[in-house]
């Protein structure tokens, strides 16, 4: 009786420990081979940065080159188009903040294909010769981070309107006078207002895929790298790639947050 | 009703010439406001004020909360565009009445930048060459007592400061009517003192001052004469010793001893007068 209490109560726990322990022993092993994984994705990363790999460089390069441009470009026609928003009021302004606002969210496939559309031979603006250019993904870049940058610096603009606009008026400024004190006075939230926009250019693979083409020494960013390397099933270099881009993106925008703050330590 | 919040000048058919009087004629000066009503969202808020700015004394516009008393000042200045009524410079020029006249807010508004740079700022918008602001700066930092604080940044004034300079700011382009929204509001009584004395300063330099007040001791000390508003309506137009020594109307008389407390129903538009 002893003896067959004891063997039922070990199968038991045998049973117990082996049912229960399992996931564990799955996941933990998962864990760590994930964590090798992205260690070997760092070294690698590191290996690729350090070496200077030319071919690495030209696809950062041509990443920020695209995306800069795309967001300077962008931010000169937001900046304005904000500004108009939020110093003028006229019939249909409401539904334009609606429209604009919406496109904050455009989603970049949708846009590559319109932008493939208009860029193609038998397109509207086929004969500009764009498609597969690097021009092309700054355009579509451009589209994307144009209606982000005009909502955000609206909304920034319109607040120091209802600050500033009495003062203005009162000092004799005139429209085009108070839109440019205005963007002037709003310059360290609109410097953030740009990172925004620089974030989601950078970060965007759709439409440059589509409209770029991913061609090697061409039109090859980051983004469509990594979507290049997942592709392959090549993964450890497809995450340092994105380690890597991650990098780039971080750093640019502590270059930008630390000059910013050294700009407001300075007027202060 | 929307209109009345949009920074435009003035309606032309508002804005009426007036007769120009011998021997000030470069003045813009009397501003004569007639049956002025001021209607915002529905609600009437200045009612049938009439009245006459003249060439030289203080004008205080004294009133409890809420009595109408910033609305008025922007009205005259140009900020709101009255729902009825006439207000009616000597000058039609639209563009020479506003380079003549210069508001101080309540608020101090100061741009994002240095003292020097507020001042240049308003300067350079009423087209001064570069010696004459630079002598003009210096001049407004110095009789603010600013000067010490020329590199500084606004925003980092105190208070007092931070009106002293919104004077000095309004005063550098040299406007010939020069309103001012209750400036001492929530200033500590040396700041206050200083500031009373710039103002003091600029209507001694023959600059129109049009201020609101509701701090009786601030009127007694500065005003030539008084505007006593209640409720929207312009009850009194008089000299300062006359207005406080024998007040018109009752209201005016409950004002002047502190037994008129803001926004009261006490009296109504009948019994004021």
């Amino acid at each position: 009786m002893f003896l067959y209490a004891y063997l039922l109560f070990t199968n038991m726990l045998v049973y117990h420990y082996s049912i229960i322990d399992w996931p564990f022993k799955y996941v933990k092993r998962n864990i760590i081979k994930a964590m090798q994984s992205i260690l070997e994705s760092f070294k690698m990363a590191i290996n690729l940065m350090l070496d200077l790999n030319p071919l690495l460089l030209e696809i950062v390069g041509l990443s920020l080159g695209v995306s800069l441009t795309a967001v300077l470009l962008a931010s000169v026609c937001g900046f304005f188009a904000g500004a108009l928003l939020a110093l003028c009021s006229f019939p249909g302004r409401q539904a334009i903040l609606v429209i604009l606002n919406a496109f904050m969210g455009l989603p970049p496939v949708a846009v590559g294909l319109t932008v493939y559309l208009l860029l193609s031979r038998a397109g509207p603006l086929g004969d500009w010769g764009l498609l597969f250019t690097p021009g092309a993904m700054i355009f579509a870049q451009w589209i994307l981070v144009t209606p982000l940058i005009a909502a955000l610096s609206r909304q920034v603009i319109e607040d120091l309107n209802v600050e500033y606009r009495e003062l203005l008026w009162s000092l004799g400024a005139n429209r085009l006078g108070m839109l440019l004190t205005l963007l002037w006075e709003g310059r360290l939230s609109l410097t953030t207002v740009m990172l925004a926009g620089f974030g989601r250019a950078v970060a965007e693979v759709g439409a440059v895929l589509i409209v770029g083409g991913n061609i090697v020494h061409h039109t090859r960013v980051m983004t469509t790298s990594i979507v290049l390397e997942t592709a392959k099933g090549n993964l450890s270099q497809a995450l340092a790639l994105g380690i890597i881009l991650i990098v780039i993106a971080c750093l640019i925008n502590a270059v930008i947050s630390i000059s910013k703050n050294y700009a407001e330590r300075a007027s202060a | 009703m929307r209109n009345a919040l949009r920074l435009e000048p003035l309606n032309p058919a508002v804005v009426k010439p007036a007769k120009v009087k011998p021997g000030s004629e470069n003045s813009i000066l009397p501003l004569r406001v007639e049956g002025l009503g001021l209607i915002l969202n529905g609600r009437l808020l200045l009612d049938d004020i009439t009245f006459r700015l003249e060439i030289g004394p203080i004008s205080v516009i004294l009133g409890a909360n809420g009595a109408g008393k910033t609305l008025l000042l922007k009205t005259c200045h140009g900020l709101l565009r009255p729902s009825c009524g006439t207000l009616s410079w000597r000058e039609d020029n639209r563009n020479r009445l506003r380079k003549c006249q210069a508001m101080v807010f309540q608020r101090s508004v100061l741009l994002k930048r240095s003292v020097a740079a507020n001042i240049d700022y308003a300067l350079k918008l009423r087209g001064y060459p570069e010696k004459e602001r630079l002598d003009r700066i210096d001049r407004c930092l110095n009789l603010s007592g600013l000067h010490p604080l020329r590199d500084r940044h606004a925003r980092t004034l105190s208070g007092g400061e931070q009106q002293k300079l919104a004077l000095a700011r309004a005063w550098a382009v040299r406007p010939e009517v020069l309103f001012m929204d209750e400036p001492t509001a929530n200033i500590d009584p040396p700041a206050t003192a200083a500031i009373e004395q710039m103002i003091r300063n600029f209507a001694q330099e023959g600059v129109k001052i049009v201020m609101t007040t509701h701090d009786l001791h601030q009127a007694r000390r500065l005003a030539d004469e008084v505007l006593f508003l209640h409720r929207g309506r312009l009850l009194e137009q008089a000299a300062a010793e006359r207005f406080f020594e024998r007040p018109a109307t009752r209201a005016a008389d409950a004002f002047i001893h502190g037994e008129l407390p803001a926004g009261s129903p006490f009296f109504t538009n009948e019994e004021c007068v």
